[in-house]
């Protein structure tokens, strides 16, 4: 930063502000940890700035430090921690009970043409459904309690995840199954050697992105026929005109799928580590 | 005759009537043990059909393939096969894709420990003999396209195969990669005396490669002209230039361009030339 040359140092700014923008270009650490910060950051300013202007009504619009003084009332005297549990021992039962049977039937799907044939219009068919209209005939059958909120949840992904876990396993290069096929693998060996190892990181990440879906529909299911639960305090926050516990309960929810999906990401590092090698 | 396969009257047809495509049409075809036969040809001349046949990966749809006189009849272990890609397990390291034949042997039945042994003594010295060792407990997607192709090569020999079914192997590689590669692979079939069926598209590989190259043609796929290669036995780099070898190429690509009907329409490039030039002078 010589004052002799100020031309030259701007200009170097200004080459670097440009590689910036290169198309698909390369980022350090430390700029692309920058980026990410005022993304975060600005909504939060944004939403700060507008609640103390008194510009809108705090019942509509409820500023941060409202909404973190309710999530600690609600922690302190609501049992925030019950909500937060229960919701996500919905989620996970809904989501586990939906795996369990999604991946083998995708697999079966993936692999077989006659089941394919069999199965896959029918499940695109009821994929088209909405899960919610579902919820009547859920409360017929299941009832009010539990097991109706993880019907739901399960009716919401599982069709989905079944497709998707098809979608997976056909995506295994034909070649990798020729190829065991030639070293004399029989269709057993095959599918547990080669299509199973071949397609689990895809799996992995089909979970990761159904369960964003379970969150989604265990809001629709508690909003219906629950006493507790994070969807269920939102709906009556609502009727009591509590905007911030609103606001806490969204957010809260978002926390916890940010969670959950860090952790994904996490176990697909540790699990499949050959493919971060370069 | 010592003949390892027997092509009988081999045809193959993709899909049903008349909108099926003969992809094989009366193929006859006799391939010595320890030959190393080549195929050529257009594209669809079905020279890559014909070689997923051997096998075992296609069914034919009529005439048969035996192998030390008997037919076959689907996949097997005499028959090794190396693909252009894709065919590593990217999830094993070097050593377990080398070894995936005896995992599925292991899975099977009791191995005594002279066997396991035996078969870590079989990959080491493959390993060794492809220049892999430094890279053993690397995973595939780490390694070049050249070294990938030097692991499916072990793996496929690992089990000691009689024959080696290769689907343009060195297609993807680049021209240095590859002559390296030839060399490797001539050394290899004389050490494993394994019959190599080659396919390629490339015609100065496959004369240096073969002993015999195969031109099919297409619509109907089927065998064209057979040219056998009178190079000594014992092949370096340098006969490419030599004028027999300049001479085979030749041959065999006008051999090719026939059976393809496709040639550079000379005369109307020259013509689109002459248009240009006259717009541009109007201008």
């Amino acid at each position: 930063m010589s004052a002799a040359k100020p031309t030259s140092s701007l200009e170097r700014l200004c080459a670097a502000w440009c590689r910036l923008w290169m198309i698909r270009g390369h980022l350090s650490r430390r700029t692309y940890l920058m980026f990410a910060l005022v993304g975060l950051l600005f909504p939060l300013a944004v939403w700060w700035g507008v609640s103390v202007s008194g510009w809108m009504d705090k019942v509509f619009m409820p500023g941060p430090a409202d909404v973190l003084s309710r999530t600690y009332v609600w922690f302190k005297e609501d049992d925030l921690m019950h909500d937060v549990w229960i919701s996500t021992y919905r989620v996970i039962a809904g989501f586990s009970l939906s795996a369990v049977l999604a991946i083998p039937l995708g697999l079966m799907i993936g692999t077989y043409r006659p089941v394919q044939a069999m199965l896959e219009p029918l499940t695109d068919f009821i994929r088209y459904m909405p899960a919610v209209a579902f919820i009547p005939l859920v409360m017929l059958w299941v009832g009010i309690d539990e097991s109706s909120k993880i019907a739901i949840i399960f009716i919401g992904t599982f069709f989905q995840m079944v497709l998707m876990v098809a979608e997976d396993v056909r995506r295994v290069p034909i070649t990798q199954i020729e190829a065991a096929q030639t070293m004399g693998a029989n269709r057993r060996e095959i599918v547990s050697l080669v299509i199973v190892p071949s397609a689990k990181p895809a799996l992995l990440d089909t979970l990761r992105v159904t369960m964003g879906w379970a969150w989604t529909y265990l809001v629709v299911a508690e909003l219906v026929a629950a006493n507790s639960g994070l969807g269920y305090s939102i709906l009556r926050a609502q009727r009591f005109m509590q905007t911030d516990k609103i606001f806490a309960g969204i957010i809260l929810i978002g926390l916890i799928g940010l969670a959950i999906d860090q952790l994904f990401r996490w176990l697909h590092r540790k699990n499949f580590p050959w493919m971060y090698k370069k | 005759m010592d003949n390892k396969i027997s092509i009988k009257a081999a045809h193959k047809t993709f899909g049903e009537g008349e909108r099926g495509i003969v992809a094989l049409q009366g193929v006859n075809l006799d391939i010595a043990r320890n030959e190393f036969v080549t195929f050529v040809g257009a594209s669809g001349c079905g020279k890559s059909t014909l070689l997923r046949c051997i096998g075992g990966l296609e069914t034919l749809s009529s005439g048969s393939i035996e192998v030390d006189g008997v037919p076959i009849s689907g996949p097997g272990v005499d028959r090794a096969m190396v693909f252009q890609h894709y065919s590593l397990y990217p999830w094993l390291t070097v050593m377990d894709n080398i070894k995936f034949t005896r995992k599925l042997q292991a899975g099977r039945e009791d191995l005594t420990s002279a066997d396991v042994e035996a078969a870590s003594g079989r990959a080491d010295a493959l390993l060794d003999l492809m220049g892999l060792t430094h890279v053993c407990d690397a995973y595939p997607n780490q390694l070049s396209g050249g070294m990938q192709q030097r692991v499916a090569i072990a793996r496929a020999l690992l089990p000691r195969p009689q024959i080696l079914l290769m689907d343009e192997p060195f297609g993807a590689l680049d021209a240095q990669t590859r002559e390296v590669m030839h060399d490797l692979i001539l050394h290899v079939s004389k050490l494993e005396k394994t019959t190599i069926v080659f396919v390629t598209h490339d015609v100065e590989e496959a004369i240096y490669l073969g002993q015999r190259v195969v031109v099919m043609a297409p619509r109907p796929g089927r065998i064209d002209s057979i040219y056998p290669v009178e190079l000594p036995a014992k092949r370096d780099q340098d006969m490419k230039l030599s004028p027999e070898f300049m001479q085979q190429k030749k041959a065999i690509l006008h051999r090719i361009r026939e059976t393809a009907g496709m040639r550079t329409d000379y005369e109307l490039l020259e013509r689109m030339t002459r248009q240009a030039e006259q717009q541009k002078d109007k201008q």
